[in-house]
């Protein structure tokens, strides 16, 4: 049984914000609990963790490691090691594109990508393009952005796709992609797809092994963990084959002064230098805390929401939204005649938090004709009861108190 | 200080109505684009020189409410001073968003953002057009 008053509890933030959090896309708050995993490690576990021979290290080095089997159960993979821990979502993405797209692509190749992807996603191909002469192409969407899988299978008929890189809910426009189908068409031609889950797997069940995709990133930060720790999920055999963006201590099993080296096995050969051993500890906690709600009654809560928040903004005429279809609880809009930042001010002087801005996805532009926008992003622990406050403050909005709110 | 209610009657009407918002296709006209990486602001701002005085002063492009209301009122401000006034103006504007000493009787209107400080996500806004007027100025005599 989902019950928001007894989750909100967990959560000091909620009442120590000081505002109702609709950013929930930027980051989420953290649970007690979580919070608590953290400080325990300060407390009573500081060590380093894989280099001490001493009890202290190799209990915190277990439960570090035990860690990648909690994330196998969260994303159902088969294999523990198929887990890397980087340092969040941007991390990740940069790992495949320098790990395994430097060394696999080359001229002639096309690395398949869209438009409404976040920068994370974009850039780092970009690079890749530059230094392999492999082309990027873009997916036509449909109208709104929402995607056809037609179109999609378009772009592999002259056979170059090589690999499709494609963010799995587009953080502006909240919507869904058909990532089971996008893998299975991507396979059909022999290409890989390297899924961006930072706004998926906070929010719903992302099994891998139901969807076949070959790498998965996310981050922890917007699971209700800590920051400065994310996930490379990669199949065992794509890992090996991949070549790691870093070196250093703990990735490496031996080297000689005439330059040999033999890195570890995978997971280890990615994770040089002490890791953010914390964050892992916590983000243990989280999957577990989100395991225990369960991941379909956020995602039927969240939809709930998502819903009402989309049937509340219509009742006003001077609101425009750009995703009223939107699969998730991420909604985009604007007050007609007045700026999206001018609105969040607005908002941020009636103690609402929400962005406002082109929210990483510079591209996008070209698909939905504006170029800014506010956006609301709830989570799990947000209510109706908060949604009916923020619509009545909207209602009062005006250009006057916009101003007023800045000065 | 100006109360709030004057504060933002001037802002309204510099936003709703601003006297030197227009495309200037002049070659006298020296120009600076600038864009904010995190607001819809994007405006070019154009002055003209007359030996060292600011004739004229214009901007256009897209702006929010503080940067359209403080790139006019700023420009109104230095037309037809001196170029050493129009810097005296600039350097007590960014010493008030700053939180430095300055003196308000020189700001006059743009006293308006006494308190755009306290703001500092739209410090950006408020700043934007009297930025590229700087680099203006600065072109003008490096020239």
């Amino acid at each position: 049984m989902f019950n928001v008053e007894k989750i909100r509890n967990d959560f000091p933030m909620i009442k120590n914000a000081g505002c109702i959090y609709f950013d929930n896309s930027a980051t989420s708050f953290k649970p007690q609990c979580v919070i608590d995993r953290v400080s325990e490690y300060y407390t009573n576990e500081n060590c380093n963790i894989h280099r001490g021979d001493y009890d202290l290290s190799v209990k915190v080095s277990k439960e570090y490691d035990d860690t990648r089997k909690t994330i196998k159960k969260f994303i159902n993979c088969r294999d523990k090691n198929e887990i890397v821990f980087t340092h969040g979502a941007t991390s990740s993405l940069n790992t495949v594109a320098y790990g395994y797209g430097l060394s696999h692509l080359s001229k002639g190749d096309v690395i398949l990508t869209s438009q409404v992807e976040h920068a994370s996603n974009i850039l780092p191909w970009f690079r890749v393009s530059d230094l392999t002469e492999a082309e990027i192409r873009y997916i036509p969407f449909d109208e709104d952005a929402k995607f056809n899988l037609e179109k999609y299978e378009e772009c592999f008929k002259d056979r170059k796709v090589k690999i499709v890189s494609l963010t799995y809910v587009s953080n502006v426009m909240g919507y869904k992609y058909p990532m089971k189908d996008i893998v299975r068409i991507a396979h059909k031609y022999g290409a890989l797809v390297n899924c961006d889950g930072a706004q998926a797997v906070p929010h719903m069940k992302v099994d891998v092994e139901d969807l076949d995709v070959d790498f998965l990133s996310f981050s922890s930060h917007k699971m209700c963990g800590p920051a400065g720790i994310g996930v490379l999920y990669a199949k065992y055999k794509l890992l090996q084959d991949m070549d790691p963006v870093w070196l250093g201590g703990g990735s490496n099993a031996r080297f000689k002064s005439d330059k040999e080296l033999i890195l570890k096995e995978s997971p280890d050969k990615f994770e040089s230098g002490s890791p953010c051993i914390e964050g892992v500890l916590g983000l243990d906690v989280a999957a577990r805390y989100l395991m225990d709600i369960g991941m379909e009654n956020i995602e039927a809560y969240e939809s709930e929401l998502s819903e009402y928040l989309v049937h509340r903004l219509s009742e006003l005429k001077n609101v425009h939204i750009y995703n009223r279809n939107t699969d998730t609880a991420i909604v985009s809009f604007n007050v007609d005649g007045i700026f999206a930042q001018d609105t969040a001010c607005y908002l941020n002087a009636n103690k609402f938090a929400l962005r406002s801005g082109n929210h990483c996805a510079k591209l996008l532009i070209d698909l939905i004709g504006t170029n800014e926008s506010v956006r609301a992003s709830l989570y799990f622990y947000n209510t109706k009861e908060e949604i009916d406050r923020f619509v009545e403050c909207l209602k009062d909005i005006t250009l006057e108190k916009c101003i007023e709110a800045a000065i | 200080m100006m109360d709030k209610e004057f504060k933002r009657e001037i802002m309204m009407d510099h936003y709703t109505h601003p006297r030197n918002k227009r495309e200037v296709n002049d070659e006298n006209y020296l120009k600076k684009h600038n864009a904010s990486d995190s607001c819809i602001d994007d405006i070019t701002v154009y002055m003209l020189f007359d030996g060292d005085v600011v004739k004229d002063v214009a901007f256009d492009g897209v702006g929010c409410t503080i940067c359209t209301a403080s790139t006019d009122i700023i420009a109104d401000l230095i037309k037809d001073k001196t170029i050493e006034e129009a810097k005296e103006i600039l350097r007590n504007y960014y010493a008030m968003v700053d939180e430095e000493e300055y003196d308000e009787d020189i700001l006059e209107e743009a006293n308006a953002f006494d308190t755009l400080s306290k703001q500092a996500n739209r410090i950006k806004c408020g700043t934007i057009g009297i930025h590229a007027m700087s680099d203006i100025i600065k072109q003008y005599e490096e020239r």
